[in-house]
C-alpha cells in the first residue's frame, strides 16, 4: 500500500509507504512519484514510519524519486526512518547521500 | 562429452563427483607445492648465477619473463589449492520469481527465437524477456507472436552512454521485478532444467550469483579455434570457487535482483560523491575562467560569480563535516538560483529604467518589449537559471549541474551492472565481492551455444575479453579494492596477470633466434647446471597440468596463451592507452553467425605469427649449420635451442590451423544456413 498526501501545502507531497517496500512495489512507487512532480508538486517527503522493511530495489526508486524531483527543481526526502531501514542505508552508504528526517514536517522546513 | 568436461558433467542426479575428491586435491596440493618449490630453486639460480650480464638486453627480458611465467604458476597453483566440486545442488527455494534475459543486438531473428522459445521452455515459473538493443520491429513482433516479453531501452538512454550489454541489462533490471535473473546470451539454448539446478544455491542468503559452464556445440573435437574453455570451465572456475570467487562470465548465469540493486545503490552513491567532489575541486580555477569572460556582461554578473564562489566555499565545508549530499547540494542549488536571479532583477531594473527613459522620449515606444518585459510569467522565466547572464557562461552552467545528486549525465542513476568495462561481467562479479556476496559456480552444462566460426571474430572476441580484463585491472585493481578477501584478490589478479603474457611470449620467441643466428646467449650456459635446475621444474609443471587437467582437452589453450601474442599484446596497449588517455578500444560486436562466401587464407589477420615462424625455421637452419662449421658457441646450446624453436613451432601452428578453417560441419549432415546448427544441440 502505497498512500499520497497533498495536503501539505503548496508544490509539496507526502508518499507514505507502508509494510515491506520491496521489488514488487517499487515500480508503482517510482510512477506516483513521476507523475506527482509532474503535476506540479516537486517537493516530495516520503515517510518510511509505517515501512517495516525496504530492500535495495526500494533504495533505487528513491534515488530514481530523486533525481526526477531536482530535475524539476525541487527535491525528495526522507523522514519516519526506523530501525532496519537506517541499517539498509548505512550498508549501502546511501546515508552518505540522504538524510533521515525524524519527521515529515521536520523534512519539509529543512533547508 | 563427459570426456571433455572432466569431473562432473553428467547429469545423474544422485553419486558422486565427490568420490576420491579428497586424493586428487590432495595429489594436486603435493604437485603444487613441489612445482613451486622446482620453480623458485630455478628462478633463484637464474637471477643469481646464470644471467649473461653482457647480453643483458636480452638476457634480462629472458629471466623476466621466466619470472613472470614463475608467478604465473603461483596463481595457478593458489587457483587449484581449493578446486571446489560441489555435487547435487539444493531444490529451488519456493515461490522462487525469476525473469529470463536474452540479451541480443543485432543476432538473426530466428537464432534469436530459438533461444526465447527454449527459455520458455523452462521447467520452474519464470517471465521471459527478449531485450532487443537493435530496438527492432522484426524482432518485437516474433517476440509477441510467441507471447514472450520484449523490452527496448527507456527514452532516457536517448543522447546518454548506452554502456553495451551492461546498459541493457541495467535497463530491463527496471522494468521487471523477478527476484532472480537468469541471463543468456542470444545463443545460448538453455535446458528445460536450468533453473531447477540452479536456484537452490540462493537459499543461502548471502548467494549473488550462479554461473554454469558456456559450451559450443558447433566445435568438432579438433576444436581449431579453441572456443571450448574447459580448463576455465572446470578447475579454474571449481579452484576460484573455493575461495569464493567464481566469476560471473555473462551468460548462462543467475543473479539475485537483491545483490545487483545493492551494488546499484552503492554505486550510485561512490559516482555521486565522485562527481560532487570533483566539481568542487575544480570550481575554484572555473570561477576564475568565467569571471574573465563575465567582465563585458557587468558588475551584476561578477557579484553574482562571487555568490557562486561563497556557495562552493560552503558546500565544500559542509561535504567535509559529512553533511549528506543532497543536502548540501540542495543548498548551492538555491543560493545559485538566487544569485542568477539577483543578476536578473538587476538587468530587468535596467531595463524599467532604459523602457521608463524611452517612453518618456517623443518617439513612438516599442510596445512589444514593453510587454514582454513586463509580463509577469515573463520575469520568471527570464529568473530561471539557464536564462540569466550566469547561465551563458558555459562553464559555471557546467560546475553547478555537476554539483547535484542526480547523475544528469547518465540514463539511470542506478547502475546495477558494472559500466567500468567492456566485460561487464568481471568487474560485477568483483564489485559483488567486495561487498560481501557469495558466488557458486555449478559445474554443468545447462546452456548450448554458439562459437565464432572463423578466425577474424575469433580473434575480435579474445581481444574484447582481453580488453575488457585489463580495462578492470587498470580501474579498479584488485589487489588494493577493499572488502575483498586475499584469495579474492589473487584469484581475480591470476586471471589479469595471464592477460599480459603476450610479452613473455615475444621473449620466448626472440630468444633462441639470437643464440641460432648470431651464438647470443641469454644466460651463462646452456650446460649442466641449467638442464639440471630447469628439467625438473618443467617436469612438475607438466605433472601438475595433466593432473588438473586429467580428462580435459588442454593443449588448444596451451596453445592460443603463446601463439596470440600479438593480440594479448596490442589488448595490453589499447587498455593502457583508453584507461589512461582515454583513446577508443576499437570494440566491436561479436557476430554469431558464420560469414558467407568463400573467404581466402587471412595472412593479415596472423602476420606476426607467419613472420615468427619463418624466422624460428630459418633460425634452427642457421643454427645447425654453423654447429656443422663449429661456429656455435656450444653444441648442447644449440640442440636446446633448437628443441625449444620446434616446440615453438608446434604451438605457433595452430594460426595456421585455425586460418584455413572453414566452419563447423555437421557430422550428421551439412547445415542448409547458419542457424540450422542450433537445433542439433546434443
Amino acid at each position: 500500500m502505497i498512500e499520497l498526501d497533498t495536503e501539505v501545502g503548496d508544490g509539496a507531497a507526502v508518499i507514505r509507504p507502508s509494510g515491506r517496500l520491496t521489488m514488487i512495489v517499487t515500480p508503482h512507487l517510482r510512477t506516483l512519484i513521476t507523475d506527482t512532480v509532474r503535476s506540479g508538486r516537486n517537493r516530495i517527503v516520503v515517510d518510511l514510519s509505517a515501512c517495516e522493511f525496504v530492500d535495495s530495489s526500494g533504495l533505487g526508486a528513491l534515488i530514481a524519486g530523486l533525481k526526477t524531483a531536482r530535475q524539476a527543481g525541487g527535491d525528495l526526502r526522507i523522514a519516519g526512518v526506523g530501525p532496519q531501514i537506517a541499517t539498509v542505508l548505512r550498508l549501502t552508504n546511501l546515508d552518505r547521500v540522504l538524510r533521515a528526517h525524524d519527521t515529515v514536517s521536520g523534512a519539509l522546513d529543512a533547508g | 562429452m563427459a570426456r571433455l568436461w572432466g569431473v562432473v558433467v553428467s547429469r545423474h542426479r544422485n553419486g558422486g563427483p565427490r568420490q576420491g575428491l579428497f586424493s586428487r586435491r590432495t595429489l594436486i596440493r603435493v604437485l603444487v607445492v613441489l612445482t613451486l618449490s622446482l620453480g623458485v630453486n630455478y628462478l633463484v639460480w637464474r637471477w643469481l648465477y646464470s644471467v649473461n650480464w653482457a647480453n643483458w638486453w636480452i638476457a634480462v627480458p629472458l629471466v623476466l619473463a621466466e619470472t613472470y611465467s614463475l608467478v604465473d604458476a603461483f596463481l595457478f597453483g593458489a587457483t587449484m589449492w581449493r578446486l571446489r566440486q560441489r555435487g547435487e545442488p539444493p531444490p529451488p527455494p519456493l515461490g522462487a520469481t525469476v525473469d529470463v534475459f536474452i540479451t541480443t543486438y543485432n543476432e538473426p531473428i530466428e537464432l534469436v527465437m530459438a533461444t526465447a522459445r527454449a527459455a520458455a521452455a523452462i521447467r520452474h515459473p519464470h517471465q521471459t524477456w527478449i531485450l532487443d538493443d537493435g530496438c527492432r520491429d522484426e524482432m518485437r513482433a516474433a517476440a509477441a507472436a510467441d507471447g514472450i516479453g520484449y523490452l527496448t531501452r527507456s527514452p532516457d538512454w536517448e543522447n546518454r552512454p548506452r554502456h553495451a550489454k551492461a546498459g541493457n541489462l541495467n535497463n530491463a533490471l527496471f522494468a521487471t521485478e523477478g527476484e532472480f535473473l537468469l541471463i543468456l546470451d542470444a545463443d545460448q539454448i538453455p535446458d528445460p532444467a536450468i533453473l531447477d539446478r540452479t536456484l537452490g544455491y540462493f537459499r543461502d542468503p548471502q548467494v549473488a550469483l550462479v554461473q554454469t559452464p558456456q559450451y559450443f556445440t558447433n566445435v568438432d573435437d579438433s576444436d581449431p579455434l579453441g572456443s571450448q574453455a574447459p580448463l576455465f570451465y572446470g578447475p579454474i572456475q571449481q579452484g576460484k570457487d573455493g575461495w569464493n570467487a567464481a566469476f560471473f562470465c555473462g551468460s548462462n548465469a543467475v543473479l539475485r535482483r537483491e545483490a545487483l540493486m545493492q551494488l546499484g545503490v552503492v554505486g550510485y552513491v561512490r559516482e555521486v560523491d565522485k562527481a560532487v567532489r570533483a566539481a568542487l575541486a575544480t570550481a575554484a580555477r572555473v570561477i576564475a575562467t568565467a569571471r574573465a569572460e563575465a567582465r563585458a556582461q557587468g558588475p551584476a554578473v561578477t557579484a553574482a560569480l562571487d555568490q557562486v564562489a561563497a556557495a562552493v566555499q560552503e558546500a565544500r565545508s559542509a561535504l567535509r563535516a559529512g553533511e549528506p549530499i543532497a543536502e548540501v547540494t540542495f543548498r548551492f542549488q538555491q543560493r545559485v538560483s538566487d544569485a542568477s536571479r539577483s543578476v536578473v532583477s538587476s538587468d530587468v531594473e535596467a531595463m524599467r529604467a532604459d523602457l521608463a527613459a524611452i517612453a518618456a522620449l517623443p518617439v513612438e515606444a516599442d510596445r512589444e518589449l514593453g510587454a514582454v518585459v513586463m509580463d509577469d510569467v515573463a520575469l520568471e522565466r527570464l529568473a530561471q537559471r539557464d536564462w540569466s547572464p550566469l547561465g551563458a557562461l558555459e562553464s559555471v552552467k557546467a560546475l553547478i549541474a555537476a554539483v547535484d545528486v542526480d547523475l544528469a549525465h547518465e540514463a539511470q542513476p542506478v547502475m546495477a551492472m558494472a559500466t567500468i568495462s567492456v566485460t561487464e561481467d568481471m568487474a560485477t562479479a568483483m564489485r559483488l565481492h567486495a561487498l560481501g556476496w557469495r558466488t557458486v559456480y555449478h559445474h554443468e552444462i545447462l546452456a548450448h551455444g554458439l562459437a565464432p566460426e572463423d578466425l577474424g571474430t575469433m580473434l575480435h572476441q579474445r581481444l574484447r575479453w582481453s580488453q575488457g580484463t585489463l580495462q578492470v585491472m587498470l580501474k579498479e585493481n584488485p589487489l588494493v579494492q577493499r572488502g575483498l578477501s586475499v584469495g579474492q584478490r589473487l584469484m581475480y589478479f591470476a586471471t589479469m596477470w595471464s592477460y599480459l603474457s603476450g610479452f613473455a611470449a615475444l621473449v620466448y620467441l626472440a630468444a633462441p633466434m639470437l643464440y641460432l643466428f648470431f651464438g647470443i646467449r641469454p644466460v651463462q650456459t646452456f650446460g649442466g647446471d641449467f638442464l639440471a635446475h630447469l628439467v625438473p621444474y618443467l617436469v612438475a609443471t607438466q605433472l601438475l597440468f595433466l593432473v588438473v587437467g586429467h580428462g580435459i582437452k588442454t593443449w588448444r589453450g596451451q596453445q592460443y596463451s603463446l601463439a596470440l601474442f600479438p593480440l594479448w599484446i596490442r589488448a595490453c596497449t589499447t587498455a593502457v592507452g583508453n584507461v589512461f588517455f582515454g583513446r577508443s578500444l576499437g570494440f566491436v560486436v561479436t557476430p554469431k553467425t558464420r560469414p558467407t562466401g568463400k573467404n581466402p587464407f587471412p595472412w593479415r589477420l596472423i602476420r606476426p605469427q607467419l613472420v615468427a615462424m619463418v624466422l624460428l625455421v630459418a633460425a634452427a637452419v642457421v643454427g645447425l649449420v654453423r654447429l656443422a662449421l663449429g661456429l656455435a658457441p656450444t653444441a648442447q646450446g644449440t640442440w636446446i635451442n633448437v628443441v625449444w624453436v620446434v616446440y615453438d613451432l608446434v604451438v605457433l601452428s595452430v594460426v595456421i590451423q585455425a586460418a584455413r578453417y572453414t566452419g563447423y560441419q555437421n557430422p550428421e549432415h551439412v547445415e542448409p544456413d547458419n542457424t540450422a546448427s542450433q537445433g542439433g544441440a546434443s
